[in-house]
C-alpha cells in the first residue's frame, strides 16, 4: 500500500480499487453514484407520470404502464435514492466527525453497499422482463398476490437482497459511534449529524426485520403457496399492512432523521453561532425516534381497525409534531442573532424550513383519523409526502452535498450555478405539489392513471407537470456543476470555516483520516481551538503505526451470488431447472462468506516512519 | 503456531471464573425448574386458561431473564448499551406483537 | 511491533474476546444484531398468533402439539446453552481444549434438537396432513418454528466452521472474540426458544 498520494493510477487500477475498497470515504463515492443514478431514474419516472397526467383522458401511457411506474417512482426513490444517497453522507461524514480512521466493520460497509446495488438492479431489472411492480410502493397483499407476471417477485427480492445491506448499514454506524470516538469525544460533545445517525441507525435496526419479515411472507405466498394472505384458507391481508407499516413509518423517520442533523450542522455554521438549545435537540430527536414507532396505523385509519385504535394512532401522530417543532424553532433562533453567509448549501437550509413545516402540518391534519377518512388516497396524500420527503430529505441532500462536497471530492461545487439549481428546483417543487394539495381536496384520487374531463383539475394536474418540468431542469443544472467541478481548483481543508472536526483534516482526507487520533475539548471541537487555541487539533496519542484493514473482492462476489439467487427464486416458478442459479447462486454467496471466515485477516500496519515523511 | 501452553491466567481471575460459574450452574437449575413447572401445568390441566396463560408468559419471561443476565452476561459492567438495545427490541417486538395481535381480526 | 504477538500475549486478559478493539466492536456488534433478530421473530410471532386459529378445517393447536416431544427438545436446547456457558468459561480460563470438548457437545446437543424438529415436522406431515400449505395456520406454525430452526441449522454451520478453522490455530485475541460472537448468538436462539415452547406449544394445548 503506497503512502504517496500523487501516483497517477490507470482507469483499471482505480476501477478495482473501487471494486474492493473497504475504504468508508471510497464507499461515501459508491452510494453517492449508485444513489444518484437511481435518483435519476425516479426522476425520469417521476416525468413520465406527470406527462401521463398533464390532461385528461391522456393515453401516453397505458394504465397497466402507470401502475408501474408509480410503483417504481416511489420503490426507486425512497430505498434506492433517498437511503443510499444519506448512506453516502454518512459514510462519508461520520468517521471524521467523531475522529475515527473508518467504521466498525469495514468489510460489512463494502458489503451493505454491494447488496443494496446488486438488489436495485435486480428490481430494475424486471422492466426488461416482463415488466415492474405494480403493486405501489406499498405493495398491499391482496393486490400483490395475484397480480400476474413476475413484477411483483422482483419487487420482493429486489428490496429483501437491498434491506439485508442498509440493516447492515446500520449496525456498522452504531457500534461506530459506540465504540470509535476519538479521546474527549463525550457523547454529548458529538455533533448533531453523528447523533442524528446514530438515532436513525438504531430505527434501522429495529424497522428493517420487519419489511424482512413481510416480504418472506408475500414471497412464501407468491412462490411457495403458502395462506399467510389468502382469505380462502384462513389468511388475512391485514397483516402485510400492519408489518410494511410498522417498517414503513420509522423508514420515513430514517430519511429524515440524518437530514436534521446535518441542518443543525449547517445552520450553525453558517451562522457563526453555536447549535441554540443542543441538549433539546438531541432529546427532541430522540422523542421523535420513539413515537414514530407507536403511530404506523395511521397509514390504515380507513382500514376498520376500529376507532379506539384510530384514537390512539391519531394522538401519538399529533404528539410527533411536538418534538419537531421544538427543532424548528432551535434552527430559527440559532440563526438569530448570527452572522449569516448565505451559501448554495444555505440557501436549501432556507428553504428546506418553510417546506418542511408545510409538510408537517399537513401531516398533523391527516393525522386526525376522521379528517383523514376524506383524505385517505387522494393526491392530498401526495402532497403532504412528497412535501416533507422532497421539501425534507431532499433538500437535505442537496444541501449536504453542496458542504461537504469538498470534503468528499476536494472540489468546491460551484457555487453560482448551485443557487440557480435551488431556486429552480424549489420554484417547480412548489408549483407541482402545492397545487396537489388542492387537487386533493377537490377529490383527485392516487394512482389513477387518468383523471377525467369536466372535473375541474385540468389547469392544476398542467402547473403540476410545469413544476416537474422545471425541477428536471434544476437536477441537470446540478448534473452539469457536479460535471465542470471536476476541473475546478483543489479545495482547502476547511472552506467554510467549519465548527466540526471534519474540517480539521484535508480535503479529501488522507486515506487513514488522522495521523493521530484527535484530543477533543469540547461541543464544536474545531471552534474551540480557533477561538481559544491555535487553530489546530491537539493529537491525543503518540506518532504511532497505523493499523488499517486490507481491500478484498468478497463482498462483491457475496452481493453477485444473492443477486444470481434471486433470479432462480423468482423464476423457479415457471420452470423447475431454474433451481440451478438459485441453489448455485446461494452456495456461491455462502461460499463467500465460508471463505472469509477461513482466511486470517489482519490487515497492515502504516509504519511510523512513513507517516513521519507526510505533510500534516 | 502458538504456544498455548506459556500463556498464564491470573489465578485471582480463575476464582472469580470458577465463583461466577456456579451462578451459572444454578441459573441453569432454576430454568429447567420454570420449565417443568410450566410443562406440568399444562400437562396435568389443574389450572384454568385465564389463570395459566398469563403464569406460563411469566414464567417465560422469568427464565429469559436468566438466560439473558447470567447466560449472557448482561449483569456484568459494560454491558449498558447491549441492555438499551435489547429492551428496545423488545418494546419494538411489543408493539409488532399488539398490533398483529389484536388489531388484526377485530 | 508485531501484529501476531500482540494477539499471542503471555498473560491472557481476564476476557480476552474483549481485549483487542476489533473483539469489543463484535461484541456490540452482535448484541446489536439480536436487538434487531428480537423485532424478527416477534414478527413472525405476531403473524402466528392472528393466524393460528385459522385452521381450515385441519387439525388445530390443542390436538395436533405433543408436548413430550416438546419437552425433551427444550431439555436439550436448555442443556447445550449450559454446555457452551461451560465452553466460555474454559476459554477465560484459557483452555483451549476443554473449550472445544464443550463446544463439540454443544453440537451434538444443537443436533439431537433438530433431529426432533425434523421427526415432529415429519410426524404432522404424514399423520395429520398438516403442511405448510393446507393452512393459513400450518404457514404460519411452519414459518415461526421453521425460521427458528434455520437459526440453529445456521448456528451449527458456524459452530462446525469455527471449530475446524481453529483447531490447528488454538485460542488468541483475533479468534476469542469469534466464539463469544457464537455463544451470544446460541443463547439467544434459546430464548427465542423459550417463548416458541411457551407461547406456540403450551399455550396451543391450553387453548
Amino acid at each position: 500500500m503506497s503512502t504517496t498520494a500523487t501516483q497517477k493510477r490507470s482507469i483499471g487500477a482505480v476501477l478495482w480499487d473501487y471494486m474492493t475498497t473497504i475504504d468508508h470515504k471510497k464507499i461515501a463515492h459508491l452510494y453517492l453514484i449508485g444513489g444518484g443514478f437511481f435518483f435519476i431514474l425516479g426522476g425520469l419516472e417521476a416525468v413520465v407520470i406527470r406527462i401521463q397526467l398533464i390532461k385528461p383522458d391522456n393515453d401516453f401511457i397505458s394504465a397497466g404502464l402507470y401502475n408501474q411506474m408509480i410503483t417504481m417512482h416511489g420503490t426507486t426513490m425512497i430505498f434506492l435514492a433517498a437511503m443510499p444517497i444519506i448512506l453516502a453522507l454518512m459514510n462519508a461524514v461520520l468517521p471524521l466527525q467523531i475522529g475515527a480512521r473508518d467504521v466498525a466493520f469495514p468489510f460489512l460497509n463494502s458489503l451493505g453497499f454491494w447488496l443494496f446495488m446488486f438488489g436495485g438492479i435486480l428490481l430494475n431489472c424486471s422492466w426488461f422482463l416482463g415488466g415492474a411492480p405494480d403493486g405501489g410502493w406499498t405493495s398491499y397483499a391482496s393486490f400483490a398476490l395475484t397480480s400476474p407476471g413476475h413484477g411483483i417477485d422482483f419487487y420482493v427480492m429486489g428490496l429483501q437482497i437491498a434491506g439485508a445491506g442498509t440493516l447492515m448499514g446500520g449496525i456498522n454506524f452504531l457500534v461506530t459511534v459506540i465504540n470509535m470516538r476519538a479521546p474527549g469525544m463525550t457523547y454529548m460533545r458529538m455533533p448533531l449529524f453523528t447523533w442524528a445517525s446514530f438515532i436513525t441507525s438504531v430505527l434501522i435496526l429495529f424497522a428493517f426485520p420487519a419489511l424482512t419479515v413481510a416480504l418472506f411472507l408475500l414471497m412464501f405466498d407468491r412462490m411457495f403457496g403458502s395462506a399467510f394472505f389468502d382469505v380462502t384458507m384462513g389468511g388475512n391481508s391485514v397483516i402485510w399492512q400492519h408489518l410494511f407499516w410498522i417498517f414503513g413509518h420509522p423508514e420515513v423517520y430514517i430519511l429524515i432523521l440524518p437530514v436534521f442533523g446535518l441542518f443543525s450542522d449547517l445552520f450553525s455554521t453558517f451562522s457563526k453561532k453555536r447549535l441554540f438549545g443542543y441538549t433539546a435537540m438531541v432529546f427532541a430527536t430522540m422523542l421523535i425516534a420513539f413515537l414514530g414507532f407507536m403511530v404506523w396505523a395511521h397509514h390504515m385509519f380507513t382500514v376498520g381497525l376500529g376507532p379506539v385504535a384510530n384514537s390512539i394512532f391519531a394522538i401519538g401522530t399529533m404528539a410527533i409534531a411536538v418534538p419537531t417543532g421544538i427543532k424548528i424553532f432551535n434552527w430559527l433562533l440559532t440563526m438569530w442573532g448570527g452572522n449569516i453567509k448565505i451559501t448554495a448549501a444555505m440557501l436549501w437550509a432556507l428553504g428546506f424550513i418553510p417546506s418542511f413545516t408545510i409538510g408537517g402540518m399537513t401531516g398533523v391534519m391527516l393525522g386526525s383519523a376522521v379528517a383523514d377518512y376524506q383524505y385517505h388516497d387522494t393526491y392530498f396524500v401526495v402532497a403532504h409526502f412528497h412535501y416533507v420527503i422532497v421539501g425534507g430529505t431532499v433538500f437535505g441532500v442537496f444541501a449536504g452535498l453542496h458542504y461537504w462536497w469538498p470534503k468528499m471530492f476536494g472540489r468546491i461545487l460551484h457555487e453560482g450555478l448551485g443557487k440557480w439549481t435551488f431556486w429552480l428546483f424549489f420554484i417547480g417543487f412548489h408549483l407541482t405539489f402545492f397545487i396537489q394539495h388542492f387537487l386533493g381536496l377537490m377529490g383527485m384520487p392516487r394512482r389513477y392513471w387518468v383523471f377525467l374531463e369536466g372535473q375541474e383539475l385540468d389547469l392544476g394536474n398542467w402547473i403540476s407537470t410545469m413544476g416537474a418540468f422545471l425541477m428536471s431542469v434544476g437536477v441537470i443544472m446540478f448534473l452539469i456543476n457536479v460535471i465542470i467541478t471536476i476541473k475546478s481548483p483543489k479545495a482547502p481543508a476547511d472552506p467554510w470555516d467549519g465548527r466540526t472536526l471534519e474540517w480539521a483534516i484535508s480535503s479529501p482526507p488522507k486515506f487513514y483520516n488522522f495521523k493521530q487520533l484527535p484530543l477533543i475539548r469540547g461541543l464544536d471541537p474545531l471552534w474551540i481551538e480557533k477561538t481559544e487555541g491555535n487553530g489546530k487539533i491537539p493529537p491525543a496519542e503518540p506518532l504511532d503505526d497505523v493499523h488499517m484493514p486490507n481491500n478484498t473482492f468478497l463482498p462483491f462476489l457475496m452481493s453477485l451470488g444473492f443477486f444470481v439467487a434471486g433470479f432462480g427464486f423468482i423464476y423457479q416458478t415457471d420452470h423447475k431447472l431454474m433451481l440451478l442459479p438459485l441453489y448455485i447462486g446461494m452456495a456461491f454467496a455462502l461460499g463467500c462468506m465460508a471463505v472469509r471466515s477461513f482466511k486470517d485477516d489482519l490487515g497492515y500496519y502504516i509504519k511510523k516512519e512513513d507517516l513521519e515523511r507526510e505533510a500534516d | 503456531m502458538p504456544d498455548l501452553v506459556n500463556n498464564k491466567v491470573n489465578s485471582y481471575q480463575k476464582q472469580k471464573n470458577k465463583n461466577e460459574m456456579k451462578k451459572q450452574v444454578i441459573s441453569f437449575a432454576l430454568m429447567i425448574f420454570f420449565t417443568l413447572i410450566a410443562f406440568i401445568i399444562v400437562g396435568t390441566g389443574s389450572m384454568e386458561k385465564m389463570f395459566a396463560v398469563p403464569v406460563l408468559f411469566i414464567l417465560a419471561v422469568v427464565q429469559v431473564g436468566f438466560q439473558f443476565y447470567y447466560f449472557m452476561h448482561l449483569k456484568d459492567k459494560d454491558h449498558e448499551m447491549p441492555a438499551v438495545m435489547i429492551y428496545g427490541g423488545v418494546w419494538a417486538a411489543l408493539l409488532t406483537i399488539a398490533g398483529l395481535g389484536v388489531i388484526t381480526w377485530w | 511491533m508485531s501484529h501476531e504477538d500482540t494477539l499471542n500475549p503471555e498473560v491472557m486478559p481476564n476476557e480476552p474476546e474483549k481485549a483487542t478493539l476489533e473483539g469489543k466492536n463484535k461484541f456490540i456488534g452482535l448484541w446489536f444484531f439480536l436487538g434487531g433478530e428480537t423485532v424478527l421473530f416477534a414478527s413472525l410471532f405476531g403473524t402466528y398468533l392472528a393466524l393460528k386459529n385459522s385452521t381450515n378445517n385441519g387439525p388445530d393447536t390443542q390436538e395436533l402439539y405433543g408436548l413430550g416431544l416438546v419437552f425433551l427438545m427444550t431439555m436439550i436446547l436448555l442443556t447445550s446453552s449450559l454446555t457452551s456457558v461451560y465452553a466460555m468459561y474454559h476459554m477465560k480460563n484459557n483452555d483451549y481444549k476443554k473449550m472445544q470438548l464443550w463446544l463439540a457437545i454443544t453440537a451434538v446437543l444443537g443436533l439431537g434438537f433438530l433431529a426432533c424438529e425434523l421427526y415432529e415436522f415429519a410426524h404432522y406431515i404424514t399423520e395429520y396432513g398438516f403442511t405448510f400449505r393446507s393452512s393459513a395456520f400450518g404457514s404460519a406454525f411452519y414459518t415461526l418454528v421453521g425460521f427458528h430452526g434455520g437459526h440453529v441449522i445456521f448456528g451449527l454451520c458456524w459452530l462446525i466452521s469455527l471449530m475446524i478453522r481453529n483447531a490447528k490455530r488454538g485460542l488468541n485475541l483475533y479468534n476469542a472474540p469469534k466464539f463469544n460472537s457464537f455463544s451470544l448468538y446460541w443463547h439467544f436462539i434459546d430464548v427465542v426458544w423459550v417463548f416458541i415452547f411457551t407461547v406456540v406449544y403450551l399455550m396451543g394445548k391450553v387453548g
